[in-house]
């Protein structure tokens, strides 16, 4: 008997695939037309086929309380949905929001007390009732804060000039700093905030 | 049920550890049953397939939703499975090639489970006998053949969940064929 080709083999399984050519089908049945063991062998795979075909899931009953046993196995979640998560995105804006009740709350409870006139202490400034006045020869060193008061420059400011609720008047003025006028609570608080951040990042 | 399953996946990632467990629902008969075909134990198979869910969980964020998820979730299972086989039994020996059988190792002597007396494999329904004799084949043989015939998936969606060539998942499925036809020669 002549020894059947290797291949042969290979063809048997691509035609139960379904994935032979034309060729090789026809080399196949030509040598299994003399062959009698390639016969047996292609009809035990067929048989094999059909029953693997037919062989399709048992139904396995899945154990009780699979899917709590799984949810049980699960890591603790990180963070919670809802409230509350936005800030874990925005960690930058959550540091502002804090940040500015923080600062309001004091600030508020500050403000309260602060209808008083009150005036940086300096020795060279004249103050007459709710007035202040640089004297035309003084040279004021350093920032000077007037609240709740008016402020007139005749002689020179080395420094930062703030007016709370008041006027300012200088004609002659020599302020070597900025100049602000502040009205309003609210920008009292933003004036204080922008103070308060710029002293933290001197720091720094 | 992609959609759904995507949109839960999408609550989970959120932080929505809730939603997770509509997932493990739509998936655990499946994934259980695979796992228990390819361990042929019950406890085993439990145990993996809430394994292959936690690690997916773990991992979801890895997951590309652009692939299938079944498909994700099974190679996850199946990898499991095969670690859980190759630890039990020890392989150093197991996988050398028997000689003169190509692709047979010694796997196919020896029986994965249990082997039965010769007269009750005799005795047992030709579908039974069938399910016997698979899980008698080597892991690399079995694991294909239960995902062709018994979860009746495509070539090349067992190709991507074992992540092997497709001519690979061919390969072993003819060799599989030839050795269940041996195992089963008498029937």
């Amino acid at each position: 008997m002549i020894a059947c080709p290797e291949k042969l083999e290979n063809y048997m399984h691509d035609y139960l695939d379904g994935d032979i050519s034309q060729e090789h089908e026809n080399d196949m049945r030509q040598h299994m037309k003399s062959c009698v063991n390639c016969q047996r062998h292609m009809n035990e795979l067929q048989h094999i086929e059909q029953q693997l075909m037919s062989s399709h899931r048992m139904h396995v009953e899945v154990p009780l309380g699979f899917t709590q046993n799984v949810m049980s196995r699960l890591p603790k979640p990180k963070s919670r949905v809802g409230a509350g998560f936005w800030w874990r995105k925005h960690p930058l804006l959550a540091a502002a929001a804090i940040f500015f009740i923080m600062m309001s709350a004091s600030l508020l409870s500050g403000m309260s007390d602060s209808k008083e006139f009150s005036v940086s202490k300096n020795n060279a400034l004249l103050v007459e009732g709710s007035t202040v006045t640089v004297p035309e020869n003084a040279t004021i060193k350093g920032d000077l804060v007037v609240k709740n008061g008016d402020l007139v420059v005749k002689g020179k400011v080395e420094g930062n000039v703030t007016i709370v609720n008041g006027r300012y008047m200088a004609s002659t003025a020599n302020v070597t700093g900025n100049i602000e006028k502040i009205d309003e609570t609210f920008e009292w608080l933003w004036y204080s905030m922008k103070d308060g951040a710029k002293k933290i990042f001197t720091v720094e | 049920m992609d959609t759904l399953i995507h949109k839960r996946i999408k609550q989970v990632l959120k932080g929505d550890q809730n939603a997770y467990s509509d997932i493990v629902k739509s998936y655990q008969q499946s994934l259980y049953h695979v796992c228990y075909r390819i361990l042929g134990n019950q406890q085993e198979a439990e145990d993996v397939a809430q394994e292959a869910f936690v690690r997916a969980y773990i991992n979801l964020h890895t997951f590309d939703p652009k692939r299938k998820f079944s498909t994700w979730l099974y190679r996850i299972a199946t990898n499991l499975c095969i670690d859980r086989l190759r630890k039990k039994k020890p392989d150093y020996y197991l996988d050398a090639e028997v000689p003169g059988t190509e692709g047979l190792n010694m796997y196919s002597q020896v029986a994965i489970e249990e082997r039965l007396p010769e007269e009750e494999v005799e005795r047992m329904e030709l579908k039974d006998r069938i399910h016997y004799e698979i899980n008698r084949l080597p892991e690399k043989y079995r694991t294909v053949v239960i995902l062709k015939y018994i979860e009746e998936l495509p070539l090349q969606e067992i190709s991507d969940i074992l992540d092997i060539p497709l001519g690979t998942v061919k390969t072993r499925v003819h060799r599989g064929r030839e050795a269940l036809r041996k195992q089963l020669g008498d029937v």
